[in-house]
C-alpha cells in the first residue's frame, strides 16, 4: 500500500472547513499532529478514511482531506469495521471520545478490540460530555459535581486502557493531546500495528472540565506525573532526586524510591515489555493512576495475531479456490430439481 | 402381495405432528422433497415453538409441519388437514380440533400410556371416542419400529429416534410417493449404525403399510399441469439467500451482510455463509445495531450493503437506518417479520411491521419499501431491491414474514440470463465533483467510494448543503434536502410495473393485500368468483412508493377490503393516502389467513352491499 511516489504534506490533509471547537481545546493539537504524520506513511491521500460516532471528536473526519464518515452515537467501531472488512486496502482511522466509546458505543468498542480489525482507534478522553454541555462521562471521577451530578458523580469510572487489555488488545498505547513528539510516535506506532491500535489520548477540555490532565501536560510536573513507556526501559520517572522506580510483585506495583546513581534492575524495578504475551503485566501497569502512582505514557502492549479481515479474505480467496468462482446458475439448479415438459 | 385398491385423489394436506424433539420438520421437508419430484403442486407450512426443546410431552412443545399438495393449482397449505400424523397425545390434542371431519388421523398407539395422557392433559384416552369421528388408524409405531432393528446394536433410546423415519415410510406408501430423495440423503448425511437404521426403518415402514390391513387404500395424485421448465423445492428464507448471492453477481459488485442471530431470520445468515465463492463477505455482528452499520459502511467502501433481521432487531437499525437515507448511500434492510410486539411470538406469523418501515425513524425519513408475495419471489425481490438502492442510492427495505421465510413451494428456476442486470459503476469523474449533485431524472447522489483519486470527502448524519454535501444548518436547505429525499423515494415509481386487477378490472369488492397473504386471498377469490361473486384483487409488492396506478384502480371498485396480519395498517395508509373507505381485515393471532375466513368475509361484504 505504501507508496514511494506519494509526496504530500500537512496540509494536503486540511479540508476548507472552519474548525469549530473550543478555543484552547485539546483536539486541535491533536488533529494538527495527525495531519502532520499522515504524510509520512506514504499512503495516497484517497485511501484514508477517517469514521467517527457522536461528540465534540467526531467532528474529526469534517476536517480531514480523506474519506470519512460521521456516524451515529457510539457505532463508530461498526461502520469502520464494515469498511475495513470489505476494503481491507484501505487505512481506516476510528475516532471516538470517553462518551461516544465507552458508555453509548461500549459494546461495539468491545468487540471490534475482540475481533482485531486491523484499524486504528484513537479515544480523545477528557473525562466530561462536551457536545451536551457538561454532564459527567464513564471515565470521569467518582465525587465529580457536573449538571447530572450536582452532589457528586456515585458512578465509579473504567479506565480505557484495562478496558482495551480486558477485551484482548493486541496494541494498547496512551498518548497526552499536547505532547506533539509523543503523540506522533504513538499515531506511526499504532498505524504499523497489524490488527486493532487502541489509543487513549489524554484531551483537555478547557470548557467543561480544565485542566483534568495538567499534570502530564505541563511540562514541569509531568517528569514526576508521568511514566514515560519505553520497550525494554526499566520503568524509572521523576528527575534527579526525585527518582522512582516501579516494581511489579504477583502483579501488584509498587514504587521504589531510586538513588540518583542507582541501578534501577538491581533495585527490582521491571523493565518494559511490550510483547508479555499475558496481559497481566499490562494490566498492572494500567492500574497505575495518581495520586500514588505516575501516570503511564506509551505502549503498554504491542502483539502479533492475524487481523479479522485479513482472515475475512483469506477464507473468500480459499473458498473461490475450493470450489471455484460462484456460479449462479449451477446454485439455483444444486439439489434436488425435476424438469415438467 | 395383498392386493389392495389404489384411488386417485385431486390433492391432499397432510400435517405430521409430534414433540419438537421427534423430528417433524425433518419428516415434513423428506416427504415434501419427494412430493414435489412427483410432480404435484404443493405448498408446507412448519409450526413449531420457540423453545429447542420444551417439556417432551406437553402442548408447549409440540411441534408440525403441514404439507398440501394436488394436481391442480394450489396456493396454500389448506384450511384444514386431511390427514393428521400424531406421534404422541399431546400432539393430538393440539391438532385434533384442525383435522377435516371424516379425515384420517394415524397415531402412535405406543405413546398413549397414562402418564402421557395425564401430561398432554386428557382424563381419559381419547381414541375410542375419535373413532366414530374420524378413520383412525392405530400403530403401534416404537414396538414396530424397535422391532426392525433388534439386531442393531442401539439402545432404545436411539433406535426410537428413528420412528419418524418408520412413520415416513408408511406415508410414502400411502401416497405413491419415491423414497429416492430421502435415501441418497440417509446415504450422504450419515454412516454406520444411524444411517443403517433410518434406512431400514423407511424400508420397514413401507412394508408395513403395504402389508397392514389397516391401509386398505393407498392414494394417487396425478401431477399438476406446472408451466414447463426445471424446478425445485425453495423456502422463502432460501431463496432470500440466494437472490442477495445473485444480485452480488448480477450486478458485478461484491456484497457485504452484516447480521445478527434472531428468529426467523438467522437462515438466510446461515446460507449466505457458504457463498464465500461468490465475493460474499457474511460478518456476525456482536448487536443488530451493529450489524445495519457494518453493512453501511461497506456501503460507503463500495459493496452491496445488507442488513437481515426481524421485529425487535428492526426497530434497534431505525437510527442507523436514518443515517443510510441521510447519507443517501445504497442499503438493503430485509425485516422477516414476526409475531410481536416485543418479544412476542418469535417463531409465528404476522405482517406488523409496515408501519415501521415507514414511519420508524425520527423526522421526515422515507425509504422504499418492497414485500414478496410467495417464497420464491424472495429471490426475485432480493435482486430488485439491490437494484432499485444503486440506482436511487437509497435504503430499500424488504418485508418478509415467518411465513414465507419457512414455508416451501415449487419455484420455477429462473434462467440467469433472463435475470436483471444492472451493474454497478462507481463514480471516477473528477471534475466539478460534488457529493451531493444529484442525477437530474432520479435524484441520485454520485456514489464516490474510497480509493478513487480527488473524491476525498466527508459524509454523516448532520444537516446537507444541498450540492457540496457540507454541514449546514441553513433553514430553507433544510427544508429543500428533506423534500428531495421524499421526492427521490417518490421517482422510484417510475421503474415499478403498473398493478394488475386479477379479476374484473371495476366495480365490486377489491381485494388488497401484500406480502405472504397472497396464497390465501388469491384461492379466496377465486373460488368466490367460480361462485359467481362479483371480487377482484390486487397484490402490493412495492409498499413505498406505490404503483403509480394504484389510486385509479382503487377508485374503480364499489368497496376494498385489505386482509391484513396486523391491525389494518396497510389499511390506514390506503386511507390517509387515497381518501378511499378501505375496510381492514384483521388477523394477529401468529397464524396465516385461512382460505375459508377471507371468503366469508368476501360473502359477507357482498351481502351487505345487495
Amino acid at each position: 500500500m505504501a507508496d514511494a511516489a506519494v509526496n504530500l504534506t500537512q496540509k494536503d490533509f486540511a479540508t476548507d472547513q472552519d474548525v469549530r471547537w473550543c478555543p484552547g481545546c485539546g483536539d486541535y493539537s491533536i488533529l494538527a499532529n495527525v495531519q502532520r504524520v499522515m504524510p509520512e506513511f506514504g499512503i495516497p491521500r484517497e485511501n484514508f478514511v477517517f469514521i467517527s460516532g457522536i461528540g465534540c471528536s467526531s467532528r474529526f473526519p469534517y476536517y480531514m482531506n480523506t474519506y470519512g464518515m460521521h456516524t451515529i452515537h457510539g457505532r463508530a467501531p461498526a461502520f469502520a469495521a464494515g469498511v475495513k472488512a470489505s476494503r481491507p486496502e484501505l487505512s481506516v482511522w476510528v475516532v471516538t471520545g470517553d462518551g461516544d466509546g465507552l458508555s453509548i458505543g461500549g459494546n461495539h468498542l468491545l468487540h471490534a478490540i475482540r475481533r482485531n480489525i486491523d484499524y486504528q482507534i484513537l479515544l480523545f478522553n477528557n473525562r466530561v460530555y462536551g457536545l451536551t454541555k457538561g454532564q459527567y462521562s464513564p471515565t470521569s471521577r467518582i465525587g465529580m459535581k457536573t449538571k447530572s451530578t450536582p452532589d457528586g458523580s456515585i458512578d465509579y469510572p473504567v479506565d480505557p486502557i484495562k478496558f482495551a487489555l480486558g477485551a484482548s488488545a493486541t496494541f494498547v498505547a496512551r498518548t497526552v493531546d499536547v505532547d506533539a513528539k509523543h503523540l506522533q510516535q504513538t499515531l506511526r506506532r499504532a498505524h504499523e500495528h497489524k490488527g486493532t491500535a487502541f489509543v487513549e489520548i489524554l484531551q483537555n477540555c478547557p470548557v467543561f472540565n480544565d485542566n483534568e490532565w495538567i499534570e502530564v501536560e505541563n511540562k514541569k510536573t509531568r517528569s514526576e506525573a508521568a511514566l514515560v513507556l519505553e520497550d525494554g526501559q526499566p520503568l524509572v520517572t521523576g528527575s534527579k532526586g526525585q527518582r522512582r522506580g516501579i516494581r511489579i510483585e504477583n502483579g501488584i506495583p509498587s514504587v521504589v524510591k531510586l538513588g540518583d546513581e542507582e541501578d534501577p534492575v538491581a533495585a527490582g524495578v521491571a523493565v518494559h515489555n511490550e510483547r508479555h504475551d499475558s496481559p497481566a503485566y499490562a494490566f498492572a501497569l494500567a492500574s497505575l493512576e495518581r495520586p500514588n502512582f505516575p501516570i503511564p505514557i506509551g505502549v503498554f502492549r504491542s502483539v502479533e495475531r492475524p487481523a479479522y479481515d485479513e482472515m475475512l479474505s483469506n477464507q473468500v480467496t480459499q473458498a473461490i479456490e475450493k470450489r471455484g468462482e460462484g456460479d449462479l446458475h449451477a446454485l439455483l439448479h444444486s439439489g434436488d430439481t425435476w424438469t415438467v415438459e | 402381495m395383498p392386493n389392495k385398491k389404489t384411488e386417485e385423489l385431486e390433492g391432499v394436506a397432510i400435517r405430521f405432528t409430534g414433540d419438537s424433539g421427534d423430528g417433524m420438520q425433518l419428516t415434513g421437508t423428506k416427504f415434501t422433497e419427494s412430493t414435489a419430484l412427483a410432480g404435484n403442486d404443493l405448498a408446507t407450512l412448519p409450526d413449531y415453538p420457540a423453545e429447542i426443546r420444551a417439556p417432551a410431552g406437553t402442548l408447549a412443545g409440540v411441534s408440525g409441519f403441514q404439507i398440501h399438495f394436488s394436481s391442480k393449482e394450489i396456493s396454500t397449505p389448506a384450511d384444514q388437514p386431511d390427514v393428521l400424523v400424531a406421534f404422541n397425545p399431546a400432539a393430538l390434542r393440539a391438532n385434533i380440533d384442525d383435522v377435516r371431519p371424516g379425515g384420517m388421523v394415524i397415531v402412535n398407539t405406543d405413546a398413549f400410556n397414562d402418564k402421557a395422557l395425564a401430561r398432554a392433559g386428557y382424563d381419559e384416552d381419547p381414541l375410542p371416542a375419535l373413532r366414530d369421528r374420524v378413520k383412525l388408524v392405530e400403530i403401534p409405531l416404537t414396538r414396530l419400529n424397535r422391532e426392525a432393528l433388534k439386531d442393531l446394536n442401539l439402545s432404545y433410546r436411539d433406535a426410537d429416534r428413528s420412528k419418524n423415519f418408520f412413520a415416513l415410510g408408511i406415508m410414502f406408501w400411502l401416497y405413491h410417493r419415491s423414497m429416492d430423495p430421502t435415501l441418497r440423503w440417509l446415504e450422504s448425511r450419515f454412516k454406520g449404525d444411524i444411517r443403517e437404521a433410518n434406512v431400514r426403518v423407511l424400508n420397514a415402514g413401507y412394508a408395513f403399510a403395504e402389508t397392514t390391513e389397516m391401509f386398505p387404500v393407498s392414494y394417487v395424485i396425478p401431477s399438476a399441469k406446472i408451466q414447463p421448465g426445471t424446478y425445485r423445492n425453495i423456502t422463502g428464507n432460501t431463496a432470500l439467500a440466494w437472490g442477495i448471492a445473485a444480485a452480488g453477481t448480477l450486478n458485478d459488485c461484491p456484497v457485504f451482510l452484516g447480521a445478527y442471530p434472531i428468529t426467523p431470520a438467522s437462515d438466510i445468515l446461515h446460507e449466505l455463509a457458504r457463498y464465500r465463492q461468490f465475493g460474499v463477505r457474511t460478518f456476525q455482528a456482536e448487536d443488530e445495531i451493529a450489524a445495519i452499520s457494518t453493512a453501511i459502511g461497506a456501503s460507503f467502501a463500495g459493496m452491496l450493503g445488507v442488513t437481515t433481521t426481524s421485529g425487535p432487531g428492526f426497530v434497534l437499525k431505525q437510527e442507523a437506518l436514518g443515517l443510510a437515507v441521510m447519507t443517501e448511500l445504497p442499503l438493503v434492510v430485509v425485516d422477516v417479520q414476526r409475531g410481536g410486539p416485543s418479544t412476542g411470538m418469535p417463531t409465528k406469523i404476522e405482517q406488523g411491521d409496515l408501519l415501521m418501515a415507514l414511519y420508524g425513524r425520527n423526522s421526515d425519513c422515507p425509504v422504499a419499501i418492497l414485500a414478496p408475495s410467495s417464497p420464491g419471489d424472495c429471490f426475485h425481490i432480493m435482486i430488485e431491491a439491490f437494484s432499485l438502492a444503486v440506482k436511487y442510492m437509497t435504503p430499500v427495505v424488504v418485508l418478509s414474514d415467518g411465513y414465507l421465510a419457512n414455508s416451501a413451494e415449487p419455484w420455477l428456476i429462473p434462467d440467469i440470463a433472463s435475470l436483471r442486470r444492472s451493474p454497478v459503476k462507481h463514480h471516477t469523474e473528477i471534475s466539478n465533483f460534488q457529493p451531493y449533485e444529484r442525477n437530474p431524472e432520479t435524484l441520485a447522489r454520485p456514489w464516490a467510494v474510497p480509493g478513487t483519486k480527488g473524491l476525498e470527502h466527508r459524509i454523516g448524519g448532520l444537516g446537507k448543503d444541498e450540492i457540496t454535501g457540507n454541514v449546514s444548518y441553513d433553514p430553507r436547505n433544510n427544508e429543500r434536502m428533506i423534500e428531495l429525499r421524499a421526492e427521490k423515494v417518490a421517482r422510484i415509481a417510475n421503474d415499478i410495473p403498473p398493478i394488475e386487477v386479477n379479476g374484473q378490472d371495476q366495480g365490486g369488492l377489491l381485494l388488497v393485500g401484500w406480502g405472504s397473504t397472497h396464497g390465501a386471498i388469491y384461492a379466496a377469490v377465486k373460488e368466490a368468483r367460480e361462485n359467481g361473486l362479483n371480487v377482484s384483487n390486487i397484490h402490493l409488492r412495492h409498499l413505498n412508493p406505490f404503483p403509480s396506478n394504484l389510486a385509479d384502480v382503487l377508485s374503480r371498485f364499489d368497496q376494498i377490503l385489505v386482509p391484513e396480519l396486523n391491525q389494518g395498517q396497510l389499511s390506514r395508509i390506503l386511507r390517509a393516502e387515497f381518501l378511499l373507505p378501505a375496510v381492514p381485515m384483521i388477523k394477529q393471532q401468529g397464524q396465516p389467513f385461512q382460505i375459508s375466513e377471507i371468503l366469508e368475509r368476501i360473502r359477507a361484504m357482498l351481502r351487505e352491499e345487495n
